[in-house]
């Protein structure tokens, strides 16, 4: 079966930034994948890319085998509603709603009534007058109702409040089982949309640095807890992703798997092993505190 | 949403045979399909697929063609019996060695069981 998403070796760097660096990524059909990392850390740029609306500087990506940037047969299977997505200054919602559909040869009516009824979305304001929640509750109308092959949501969270937040889930989940489809959704809420996701992705400073089913992401790293003593022991000649101290007392979480000789050595010296967090992988990925933070001029994130 | 430690799906299917054995899903009777699991809990639907046919693979749940699936019979002693088989890691194991490190000895266990059995 032909990947939705297809990937290989792409860069993009504005003038001297690079915002991907070397990127390769597969999604297959019918996955709903969750693509996460720190602000700036090129989240915005891979899904610009492959909604056609931003060019690689060097490297490939196609969308179900097609290149997609000024390719309309390619463009009308992808739906993709930046986060700051700007309106006309007249616009209203149904000016929006009329529209829409023309880009959408799949949209549905239904899952927009539905989804504007419940967000409570006001018809007669302005959408430049609209709260954060309020854009957010319209880029999830427009990204569940076009029921594009492709659909990718850029931070839908933002500013919605928890019952928009479950009814969000929600219809995503029913739509998604009654039409199949591919979902990319980037978010911070990590805890709280990871259970959607099959594969998960973790990108930081333009690079992929996790990859895989959302099963496995116990399997990227683990923390152990104890005596500094104990945990500089245990940790040595191992990756340290992440470490804190408190007291006498350090947490370091180790990438790999605890196997049963660590785990046998950790009970001696009075440590605990726990698994980390998805949440924890993406804070323990996007800290580097050997490199200094660089600010990325003009990184679209 | 489930926040416990292990695997969604593995949660998942935990739940459903909880429910079989507490008689809320009754042998012969279907249970809610994979798609309402994952609605229900807000979990991808290939997860919740995954969970379904844990149980399947055990025997606790079967497929009937067109309708959906369905709890076997006998699946609440199957369920039962793998709990009691498990009682000894998940829950002895633990207490005891809680006891030990708050230096509980095994006569003052059996006396606390017996004052919780038949309290005054």
């Amino acid at each position: 079966m032909t990947d939705a998403i297809d990937i290989r070796s792409m860069s993009r760097t504005f003038g001297r930034s690079r915002a991907l660096d070397d990127v390769t990524l597969t999604v297959p059909v019918g996955s709903i994948c969750g693509l996460l990392g720190r602000n700036g850390a090129g989240k915005t740029t891979i899904m610009s890319i492959l909604a056609g609306q931003d060019r690689p500087s060097s490297g490939t990506a196609k969308v179900f085998g097609e290149n997609p940037f000024e390719n309309e047969s390619a463009l009308s299977k992808i739906s993709f509603v930046r986060d700051n997505q700007r309106y006309p200054d007249d616009y209203r919602l149904h000016h929006v709603l009329r529209i829409a559909p023309e880009f959408a040869p799949n949209w549905s009516t239904d899952v927009a009534a539905e989804l504007v009824d419940g967000f409570r979305i006001p018809e007669k304001t302005p959408i430049k007058k609209f709260s954060r929640g309020q854009l957010s509750s319209v880029a999830i109308v427009l990204g569940l109702a076009s029921r594009a092959p492709l659909t990718l949501l850029d931070e839908p969270y933002l500013g919605l409040d928890v019952t928009a937040r479950a009814l969000f889930h929600d219809v995503l989940l029913r739509d998604y089982t009654a039409h199949p489809r591919t979902v990319v959704l980037s978010t911070h809420l990590i805890e709280e949309s990871q259970a959607l996701f099959d594969r998960v992705v973790i990108v930081d400073r333009g690079r992929i640095r996790v990859d895989c089913d959302s099963d496995e992401t116990s399997g990227i790293a683990f923390t152990v807890t104890g005596s500094i003593e104990a945990v500089e022991r245990l940790s040595n000649s191992r990756t340290l992703l992440l470490s804190r101290t408190i007291g006498n007392l350090k947490s370091a979480t180790i990438s790999g798997i605890a196997d049963s000789d660590f785990r046998a050595q950790a009970r001696t010296l009075g440590a605990t092993v726990s698994p980390t967090a998805l949440s924890e992988l993406v804070a323990a990925f996007g800290t580097d505190a050997r490199e200094p933070l660089q600010t990325k001029k003009g990184a679209h994130e | 949403m489930f926040a416990g430690e292990g695997p969604i799906f593995q949660q998942l299917a935990v739940e459903i045979a909880e429910n079989i054995v507490a008689g809320i899903y009754p042998e012969e009777t279907a249970v809610p399909s994979a798609t309402d699991f994952a609605v229900f809990h807000q979990i991808n639907p290939a997860t919740a697929s995954k969970g379904v046919n844990m149980l399947v693979e055990i025997g606790v749940l079967y497929k009937k063609r067109g309708v959906g699936m369905f709890v076997a019979t006998g699946a609440r002693e199957v369920l039962r019996t793998r709990r009691r088989e498990e009682f000894r890691t998940q829950y002895l194991q633990p207490l005891l060695q809680e006891a030990t490190v708050l230096d509980i000895t095994a006569g003052e266990l059996h006396s606390m069981i017996d004052d919780e059995k038949n309290p005054a």
